[in-house]
């Protein structure tokens, strides 16, 4: 056994606690060298804590970190790249008005002059195959390449270990594959991967290894590869996962929601056009919209829900009524809701009661008001009929929306909209950060509102999300919407090159089309 | 107009730019790093009686040194001052904009306290380090002719822009002002960065308020930096944040008011005496209100200008 090379990194019972939460409780895990070790769990089940405990951000409370075979007290960031273990993290720590190699720069702890740090970085580009222009301020680019602007980063260190920390859920399946393929060839050459995700697939694809968390403690370690994406889910989760009901042989109704030649201009400097969008939901039918971040879902969805008035009123049709230059409350009121992305701030006031935010939306339509003043017993009874019907872990009606977790308040508000049973309903981003639990119970939800015979328009960047749960999908790219296509006949390929392809590699998208013309689907 | 004229109004020009200059120095420092201290007018008033108080007292004792020891001891009280700031607002995460106001109106009163036993009292000026043929000749002491200060102001306003531009800690400040989580997230101590950044333009409103009592008219009176120090925080939004534009900016607004003194003097004044007076208070208006709307100062303000750091561990 003496051959035996030691252990990239080895964890022995770490425990870390936070005030009121046990965030990682014994936790012991084992990385051999060049493997892709996938960390899985749901939302705040420690799985961001142990890698910051790694990266020496924060400091374990008990148990060993060993690393190359020898016990490790990593103090912070700074020890951590010196050691050879590079991050990448899920929201990026770049600097925006600042240039790529610049940014590059702030992450290395040697000074380098910067002829050196240019060479340097044509060198790993070189490597590994990735294009990325060191003088673009990164303001001008994509997300991909603002990933890749870190990847760059943590490869200059010529780590052993690389911790990825939900690397895709910002990136198109293009971009994704890219990524996939620098990984592979890092780990080929000796390196290390800790790959953190909830997407399943990814990890049966790439990963070696992995560890299963749960509620902080470790629950199952598996080799992905002998394993389904509903096996590992129901380790996740702890449960069995529902599937999704969807009555079968459905029929759509009559035209509810429709957009025609709507165009507007941007609304601010990082803002989208909207250019001539067009899009027709009939009752009974779930409408999605894909796309990358940032390309107009926004803006999209304040012209349908009428916080941006439409220049013409014909360019927003709800059931058959003109309503493209009415605004908010009398869409409502015409039976339109609508759940913005931003559950602070936007959806929902984090300092208002449950009561109170139920009262902000539903008082009209749930006949709340009495002669101009709001019923404050109906509003309570209202909150609390959602809270009940969407299960929701609150302490009552009462409780500050803000102190809910960011799942229990998307179901709150989820179920604010859905019960006041709206013609057509417009939500966007409706599972982001939350729970597999409750992004079920949420996908159930609008399916069911659909069967009831409403149109529901779905805005998400979560391709897997608008895949199970449409009927018809779109995508938008710089304000820009595809034709609608069929859930069941269209590819992700497709979808995905309509996304944009690899973002900011046009060579490579136009690889991507002749490889799909080349096959056709 | 005579070259006698001419030499006269650019001497005037570089005294009413140099205070400004050395002020807006500091505070572009402070707000690269992410922090906007409204208090440099407080901690020039500090700067200023702390100058004037040891150069009056000591000054006797140290001979020529006397001025240079003063302002040295003027930067260092507007830096200790500029640290009560900064734990309040770093440590305790208190709001930026209300904790320099009242840096400002705790400058004004305790310059005042101090200041109550000097009113009216002069001490010599701090005046030009060249000869007196050189700085006395009627047409050189338009180079040769100022106030040590006068050089630093140009020099500090220099090294600067190059420290922010050219210089990997330069960079490293810039970053924490663009994106303090990812600064922290790499390992950068955004604290302390921001104490530092704090303490420097500190210092340079001590020495910019020093400039008012020991070189402009070297006595004491109560408030007598008259909102200069609001006009160096307004010179630096209007710069864009970059030195260059500063230094520029600054001699811009000199020439201005400048060119309101002589007409003044000549009877004839094109704007009313009232406008110039609540001039400070109308650019800490402008200041505000371009800070806040962030559409209008857009990408040009670093990103985090304002907004409190916590660092949750």
């Amino acid at each position: 056994m003496k051959s035996e090379a030691p252990l990239r990194l080895q964890l022995v019972g770490v425990s870390k606690s936070f005030p009121g939460v046990r965030a990682n409780d014994n936790v012991s895990l084992r990385v051999k060298p060049g493997e892709i070790h996938a960390l899985l769990g749901e939302n705040g089940a420690g799985k961001s804590t142990l890698v910051k405990m790694i990266y020496g951000i924060l400091a374990p409370d008990e148990g060993q970190i060993i690393f190359d075979g020898s016990p490790q007290r990593i103090s912070n960031p700074r020890a951590a790249r010196r050691l050879g273990i590079g991050m990448v993290f899920q929201h990026f720590s770049l600097f925006e008005a600042m240039t790529v190699l610049e940014n590059i720069a702030l992450g290395l702890d040697s000074r380098l002059p910067q002829r050196e740090l240019l060479a340097q970085f044509n060198r790993v580009l070189e490597a590994y195959h990735l294009k990325l222009d060191p003088r673009r301020v990164v303001s001008t680019l994509s997300v991909g390449e603002r990933q890749r602007i870190e990847i760059v980063r943590a490869l200059l260190l010529n780590p052993r270990l690389l911790i990825m920390d939900e690397p895709t859920s910002v990136l198109t399946p293009q971009e994704v594959e890219q990524l996939f393929e620098t990984l592979k060839h890092l780990a080929s050459s000796g390196c290390s991967i800790l790959y953190i995700s909830h997407k399943l697939h990814e990890i049966v694809a790439l990963c070696d290894t992995a560890t299963i968390l749960r509620g902080g403690r470790v629950v199952a370690a598996c080799d992905p590869k002998r394993e389904t994406s509903r096996s590992m889910a129901e380790m996740m989760i702890g449960a069995n996962l529902k599937e999704i009901a969807k009555p079968a042989g459905r029929v759509f109704g009559e035209p509810k929601l429709a957009a025609g030649s709507l165009s507007l201009p941007k609304p601010s400097e990082f803002g989208v056009a909207l250019k001539d969008v067009a899009l027709l939901v009939r009752a009974g039918e779930i409408f999605g919209v894909a796309g990358v971040a940032g390309n107009g879902q926004n803006e999209l969805l304040s012209a349908v829900s009428g916080e941006t008035l439409a220049l013409n009123p014909g360019a927003i049709v709800l059931a058959g009524r003109p309503v493209g230059r009415l605004g908010v409350n009398e869409r409502r009121n015409m039976g339109l809701c609508a759940v913005p992305e931003e559950r602070n701030g936007h959806a929902a006031v984090s300092e208002f009661s449950l009561t109170d935010n139920a009262s902000l939306t539903g008082r009209e339509t749930m006949d709340m008001v009495w002669y101009g003043l709001i019923d404050p017993g109906k509003a309570r009874e209202y909150a609390s009929d959602v809270i009940g019907a969407f299960t929701v872990k609150a302490t009552g009606p009462g409780a500050l929306a803000g102190s809910l977790s960011g799942g229990n308040l998307q179901k709150f508000i989820m179920g604010r909209e859905i019960m006041q049973r709206p013609e057509a309903l417009v939500v966007c981003q409706p599972t982001w950060g939350v729970d597999a639990g409750a992004a079920a119970a949420i996908h159930q939800a609008i399916v069911d509102l659909a069967a009831r015979g409403s149109a529901v328009l779905v805005i998400s960047q979560d391709l897997d999300e608008l895949l199970t749960l449409c009927d018809t999908i779109a995508v938008i790219n710089l304000g820009r919407m595809s034709p609608p296509m069929k859930v069941g006949e269209v590819s992700i390929e497709e979808i995905g090159l309509l996304m944009g392809g690899v973002h900011g590699d046009p060579a490579a998208t136009a690889e991507m089309t002749e490889a799909l013309h080349a096959h056709p689907i | 107009m005579n070259l006698a004229f001419i030499i006269d109004a650019l001497v005037t020009v570089v005294g009413v730019t140099t205070p400004i200059l050395l002020a807006a120095t500091g505070e572009l420092v402070v707000e690269k790093s992410g922090v906007i201290n409204l208090g440099v007018e407080g901690m020039m008033l500090i700067g200023a009686i702390t100058g004037f108080a040891i150069t009056f007292n000591y000054g006797p004792d140290l001979g020529d040194w006397a001025p240079w020891v003063g302002v040295v001891c003027a930067a260092l009280a507007a830096a200790i001052s500029s640290q009560l700031f900064g734990f309040l607002v770093l440590t305790l995460g208190s709001n930026q904009v209300a904790t320099g106001l009242a840096l400002t109106i705790f400058g004004i009163g305790l310059s005042s306290l101090i200041g109550a036993g000097y009113v009216g009292m002069t001490v010599p000026e701090f005046a030009t380090p060249f000869p007196d043929w050189l700085a006395g000749d009627p047409v050189w002491r338009v180079l040769f002719g100022y106030s040590p200060l006068v050089y630093f102001a140009l020099i500090a306003v220099l090294v600067v822009g190059w420290f922010l531009n050219r210089t990997r800690a330069g960079l490293v400040l810039r970053a924490v002002g663009e994106n303090d989580i990812s600064a922290h997230s790499i390992g950068y101590s955004v604290l302390a960065i921001r104490y530092a950044a704090i303490a420097f333009g500190g210092a340079m409103a001590g020495v910019a308020g020093a400039y008012f009592s020991m070189v402009i008219t070297p006595m004491w009176a109560e408030q007598m930096t008259a909102g200069r120090g609001w006009i160096a925080l307004a010179l630096v939004v209007f710069s864009g944040w970059r030195a260059g534009r500063l230094l520029v900016g600054a001699y811009f607004f000199g020439i201005l008011m400048t060119l309101e003194l002589y007409a003044k003097a000549s009877g004839f004044s094109f704007l009313p005496s009232q406008f110039w007076a609540a001039m400070p208070y109308i650019m800490a208006v402008v200041v505000l209100a371009v800070i806040s709307a962030r559409g209008v100062a857009g990408s040009e303000a670093p990103a985090c200008l304002g907004r409190p750091f916590m660092p949750s561990n």
